[in-house]
């Protein structure tokens, strides 16, 4: 059964049709990238996947699970296994990385009606994953993101999708940003987070995340419509012609 | 001394001489950006403490003094001049002698494929068509007199192109010398940086002296940064102390581009170093990071100018000084967010120590905030150095010169940890090393308690 | 509408729990303020000759200040003009104050104090802290004063101390806060009612926190308090204050002054959780809080700390002071101010450098909702023999909604040049993202609004004592409203 079926999703900001019918569907294990060019509706598919509110879904449906997604509110879909890595990943003063992690980690498990975890058991699990992710123990005493450079926190965010180990991970432009060193650990984390029970979405603009993050498919996103849809060696070609092209050879087919 | 008349008169000789000679003469576009700017020049003239970006700092020595525009032969260097201002690590050297390129001079070394750093003159023969998708496009010449200056009188300059995708892991290493010369002289180098789409690269300028006098070095910089490209810019003045510096860098930013400005600013008599960078894309992040060290009379403004113009853009500002004699530091740190520009997050910090009772810091945050979501701090401090902090250093064996030096350090450190490239940071530290080794020296021993009244500008911290 | 904004507007659905009216047979004096009535309340309190003339004193400057229009008028906020004629300056429970035990106290009274969630009865207190209840203008109950005089701490109710201890109340009342001081204060001074006593003797550390819970009961009438708090050489002592008033349509006025005394190496910790009642949705009632607060570090290392939590009050005007006059003296000030609906609060601190080395710290966190204005006023004067002075002043607001304002006033004076200081200012706003944010990561939308309120507070409120910071945590999420923008 697959994990994820979007079914003819329609999605209105305030009077305006972002998305105008897209189709997709995601199996167990599978990593999908969504490109495209700036303003073709990318992040609301993935804000609309992580249930935020202030999209008006006009038709269409989203199983999830066998489940209907678009009943869910965020905190039950985030319960269900689904983690979006943020765009723009917000700030919270006074909270620590570590104990903001523990409490969305336990808030979790205790959906899934799983014990609570201490933090004698937290810590090391913890120590662990920020490993993988190069990153410096002394964030994991900050407050959550404050402070933190943009390529922190993407970082940050692998590191909570490794902590709180999600079904289905959509990725939202985790890469804008990032120098090429940043980058190549932030693919390294991705890549050892990938596994047959996980499916990932990861969106983005350019082609060169994805020489270090391997997609099984790619999906060309153009005004509100997956115009083209494809293997990796698509991207290449998008990277050569642009956006424009691939969406005159769609109108054209 | 001159007058405003003989000024006038003395700049509009030089003007028209420029005109003939030089490498663009046949370009329209140019010519009306100059005509323009030297209309702007005569319109408002230099600036006067009464303008209040210029508020703390006087500048009518450089109006006062008869500058000459300095010539193609102005001044003779020879390599081994340069020897002690290379950069190990660097993938190329420019040298520029009184603003002009030297081929003979520059070393054109390792530079990754389809990157362009040459000189600017040069590129107006070769192919103006890209120079006029940008040069002059940025710089707002009605801000400020000495932008209209620049581009009225530049001569010649940098030109650095780095095309989409590429990353430049070397730094692009660009000397401008200023030879000193019997007659006062004028240099108005234009450098203009394009860096494509997802491009990457570190472009260092460094501003010397062959000998001593009265120079006058007034240098603009257009950095364009594509969307998602990742720019460090590094500014050094390390010019005689009798040398007028005003430099301006100007960024824009695209989409998701990440750019880091560092100065580090230890010589010249009087220095205004002008950083304006506008975050024009969504999700832009710019680090500003400088560090100003004074003393003797000089005097050292910093002048930031940070436009948010676009949601989700991060600037981070440091500024620290250390200032001692009578030097005087000026850290005008001004943040203006546009009316679209939600979610801006913004922090500036300018962090100063005050050697000597004469050493003066006039530190003035400004926050234009026009959008209703964001997030703005801003900070200032203005201390001595730590007599605990002293005190347990010797404690434990260290020579108070020594000592001295090493909490200058750390304090100069803050700002260098900052460099995420290697070979300048690692180039820099050992010139800090030697430079505040010099200053720790200086410090008298004992200090005495001050007289009343000396709290100056303490209003314009909060 | 989204739930985020769905959360919040259920938090301000949320009633003031504390606005019960307590049916119980008053003595007042008429209303209105004269030469006669302040002779009566001194008269009914069978005061000293020395305390009636002081407060003549005052009474005379107060009414020149008034005839001059002289209430100060600088503060960022708004109010109709008080009509001081119209309000009872004495109001007490009939049953007389004095009381062998608490089994003489009126049964309404100790329900009251019990509605509120503080049992008088010793055996129910926690452990470790100390009560002065006062109802109205008196003070009508003081837990624990035996083993507190055991280790030689008075606290009492000032009307008790006026009594007891005249030498000391002479020797220090209106040291710190003269009554020429401001308008509110000189008011204070002419008609004070009662209040609490705190003397700490020299070397003594006070075996258990104290504490005042105030509560205003009676109608039209003001509360006009005093607390002094004399901490001798090497003493330490922490007070606690907590405030309640009933649902009125009408706003009731409170000018109170508080002045703390610290000497050679004393240390006063002096917290407050104040809850007065704010008006209602619209702006209607709620108690003009007027206050004075201040303290001497007069000795060398002494120290003094503020620490306040303000949520209630339709308009809040207090500045919590220290003049640190001993050389090595520490002042310190932190403060969460929430103002919602339409309250309105201007609030920050003094910080009077004169003694060598001293330092001071000022953290303020204002929080604005609904249509709440908040005002940080802070002022921080290095006197010029105050060489190697500090100051830190960190300063954040965090808007709820956009109808709200968030205003900050730093005052800095620097007469002397070795000064250090580092100022610090916020604005951030609480947003649907903030929220999107954390329910995407799987926590409530409840939870994660009182998660980013007690995150930007967390500075203060680790400053109060444990189970006060519990308290005022919960304060803080049911005193919050506002739509999120």
């Amino acid at each position: 059964m697959s994990l994820l079926e979007i079914k003819n999703l329609h999605v209105k900001v305030e009077s305006h049709e972002i998305l105008k019918g897209i189709n997709l569907t995601v199996n167990s294990g599978e990593l999908h990238s969504i490109m495209g060019p700036n303003g073709s509706g990318k992040s609301t598919l993935a804000q609309v996947l992580a249930r935020r509110e202030n999209y008006l879904v006009t038709a269409g449906e989203i199983l999830y699970d066998g489940k209907d997604l678009l009943s869910l509110k965020p905190e039950e879909a985030a319960a269900e296994g689904i983690f979006m890595a943020f765009q723009y990943p917000v700030e919270i003063p006074g909270i620590t990385n570590v104990y903001f992690l523990r409490s969305a980690l336990n808030a979790v498990r205790k959906h899934r009606a799983l014990e609570e975890m201490d933090a004698m058991d937290f810590l090391p699990m913890f120590r662990e994953k920020m490993k993988l992710l190069e990153m410096d123990e002394k964030l994991m005493n900050r407050s959550v993101n404050e402070g933190f450079s943009g390529g922190e926190k993407k970082r940050n965010e692998i590191l909570q999708m490794a902590v709180l180990e999600p079904k289905l991970a959509i990725l939202d432009e985790t890469d804008s940003g990032l120098d090429i060193d940043a980058l190549k650990i932030v693919a390294k984390g991705v890549n050892a987070l990938r596994s047959v029970e996980r499916s990932m979405i990861v969106v983005t603009h350019y082609q060169r995340l994805l020489n270090y993050i391997v997609p099984d498919f790619v999906h060309v996103l153009v005004n509100g419509r997956i115009v083209r849809s494809g293997g990796p060696e698509l991207a290449l070609e998008l990277e050569e012609k642009g956006y424009v092209d691939a969406e005159r050879q769609a109108l054209a087919v | 001394m001159i007058t405003a008349a003989q000024q006038l008169e003395s700049y509009l000789g030089s003007f028209s001489r420029l005109e003939k000679q030089a490498a663009w003469s046949g370009l329209s576009w140019w010519r009306k950006l100059r005509e323009d700017a030297f209309a702007r020049f005569t319109e408002v003239g230099f600036p006067t403490p009464h303008d209040e970006d210029w508020r703390f700092t006087n500048v009518s020595a450089i109006a006062q003094t008869p500058f000459q525009l300095a010539g193609k032969e102005s001044g003779r260097v020879s390599p081994e001049d340069l020897e002690r201002w290379r950069v190990p690590g660097a993938a190329c050297q420019l040298v520029f002698v009184n603003g002009r390129f030297s081929s003979e001079l520059s070393r054109t070394g390792k530079l990754p494929a389809g990157v362009t750093a040459s000189s600017l003159a040069e590129q107006f023969t070769k192919d103006p068509k890209v120079l006029e998708l940008h040069l002059g496009r940025y710089l707002d010449i009605r801000r400020d007199a000495f932008s209209a200056l620049n581009t009225a009188f530049t001569a010649d300059g940098a030109y650095v192109h780095i095309p989409k995708g590429v990353v430049a892991g070397d730094p692009i290493y660009l000397l401008f010398v200023s030879t000193g010369n019997n007659e006062p002289l004028m240099t108005h180098p234009r450098n203009l940086i394009v860096a494509e789409e997802e491009s990457q690269a570190s472009v260092v300028e460094d501003y010397v002296s062959l000998n001593a006098g009265a120079a006058f070095c007034n240098t603009v910089t257009e950095l364009v940064a594509g969307d998602s490209s990742v720019i460090a810019h590094y500014m050094i003045e390390r010019e005689d102390p009798q040398a007028f510096n005003v430099s301006t860098l100007r960024i824009q930013q695209g989409r998701s581009a990440n750019v880091a400005s560092h100065s580090v600013l230890l010589g010249g008599g009087l220095v205004r170093n002008n950083v304006h960078p506008v975050l024009a894309g969504e999700g832009a992040e710019c680090l500003i990071n400088g560090l100003f060290i004074g003393n003797g009379r000089q005097h050292l403004d910093n002048y930031m100018l940070v436009e948010h113009a676009s949601p989700h853009c991060d600037s981070r500002q440091f500024y620290n000084g250390i200032l001692d004699g009578r030097a005087r530091g000026v850290f005008h740190g001004r943040i203006v967010v546009h009316k679209d520009a939600q979610k801006t997050d913004a922090k500036q910090t300018n962090r100063n120590l005050l050697l000597s009772d004469d050493a003066q810091i006039d530190t003035k945050p400004q926050l234009e905030i026009y959008a209703d979501d964001v997030k703005c701090t801003h900070g200032a401090t203005i201390g001595q150095i730590e007599e605990n902090a002293l005190f347990y250093l010797r404690s434990r064996g260290i020579d108070e010169v020594s000592a001295r030096k090493i909490l200058l350090l750390a304090f100069a450190n803050e700002c260098l940890d900052r460099m995420k490239q290697d070979s300048v940071r690692t180039y820099l530290e050992a010139l800090m090393n030697r430079h505040l080794f010099q200053v720790a020296n200086s410090v008298p021993v004992a200090r005495t308690d001050r007289g009343e009244d000396q709290g100056r500008n303490w209003e314009e911290l909060g | 509408m989204s739930s985020n904004v769905n959360t919040i507007r259920d938090l301000a659905e949320r009633e003031y729990k504390w606005g019960f009216i307590t049916d119980i047979e008053e003595e007042r004096v008429p209303k209105g303020l004269n030469e006669d009535i302040i002779r009566l309340i001194s008269g009914k309190k069978q005061e000293p000759e020395f305390m009636l003339q002081w407060r003549l004193k005052a009474y005379r400057h107060w009414a020149s200040l008034e005839e001059a229009q002289a209430e100060p008028k600088w503060a960022n906020v708004k109010f109709p003009p008080i009509n001081y004629q119209g309000i009872t300056y004495y109001s007490a429970p009939k049953r007389k104050p004095s009381l062998k035990s608490l089994d003489e106290l009126d049964p309404e009274i100790l329900r009251t104090y019990e509605k509120l969630g503080i049992p008088l009865a010793e055996q129910q207190l926690l452990a470790g802290v100390a009560v002065d209840a006062v109802f109205d203008s008196v003070s009508v109950a003081t837990t624990f004063k035996e083993k507190l005089a055991e280790a030689g701490v008075i606290f009492c109710s000032f009307s008790e101390a006026v009594q007891k201890y005249p030498e000391l109340v002479q020797k220090y009342l209106g040291s710190v806060v003269p009554y020429t001081d401001n308008f509110f204060a000189t008011l204070n001074s002419a008609v004070f009612s009662d209040g609490s006593f705190v003397y700490v003797p020299k070397g003594v550390r006070c075996p258990m926190e104290l504490s005042t819970y105030f509560r205003i009961n009676a109608a039209e009438t003001g509360q006009f308090e005093r607390t002094l708090i004399v901490a001798e050489e090497g003493a330490y002592v922490s007070y606690l204050e907590g405030c309640t008033a009933p649902i009125r349509d009408e706003n009731q006025l409170h000018a109170a002054v508080v002045e703390l005394v610290a000497l050679d190496n004393a240390q006063i910790k002096y917290s407050t959780v104040q809850n007065w009642y704010p008006g209602d949705k619209e702006g209607r009632g709620g108690i003009y809080n007027f206050v004075t607060k201040r303290g001497k570090c007069a000795g060398v290392n002494s120290k003094i700390s503020w620490t306040q939590v303000e949520t209630g009050s339709a308009i809040t005007w207090k500045y919590p002071s220290c003049i640190l006059q001993g050389d090595n003296s520490v002042g310190e000030f932190y403060s969460v101010a929430l103002t919602n609906h339409y309250q309105q609060a201007d609030t920050g601190t003094k910080m009077i450098h004169i003694g060598k080395n001293t330092r001071s710290t000022a953290v303020s966190k204002g929080i604005s909702a609904g249509h709440g204005q908040n005002t940080y006023r802070g002022l921080v004067k290095i006197m010029k023999g105050s060489t190697g002075a500090r100051n830190y002043t960190q300063c954040d607001s965090l808007l709820i909604g956009d109808k709200c304002g968030a205003h900050t006033f730093p005052y800095i004076e620097v007469r002397n040049s070795t000064a250090r200081m580092e100022h610090e200012a916020s604005t951030s706003k609480i947003g649907e993202d903030q929220l999107f944010y954390l329910r995407q990561r799987g926590l409530k939308a409840e939870d994660a609004v009182s998660m980013i309120v007690n995150g930007f507070c967390k500075r203060v409120f680790r400053e109060l004592p444990m189970e006060f910071a519990v308290e005022a945590q919960k304060l803080l999420s049911v005193s919050l409203e506002g739509s999120v923008g």
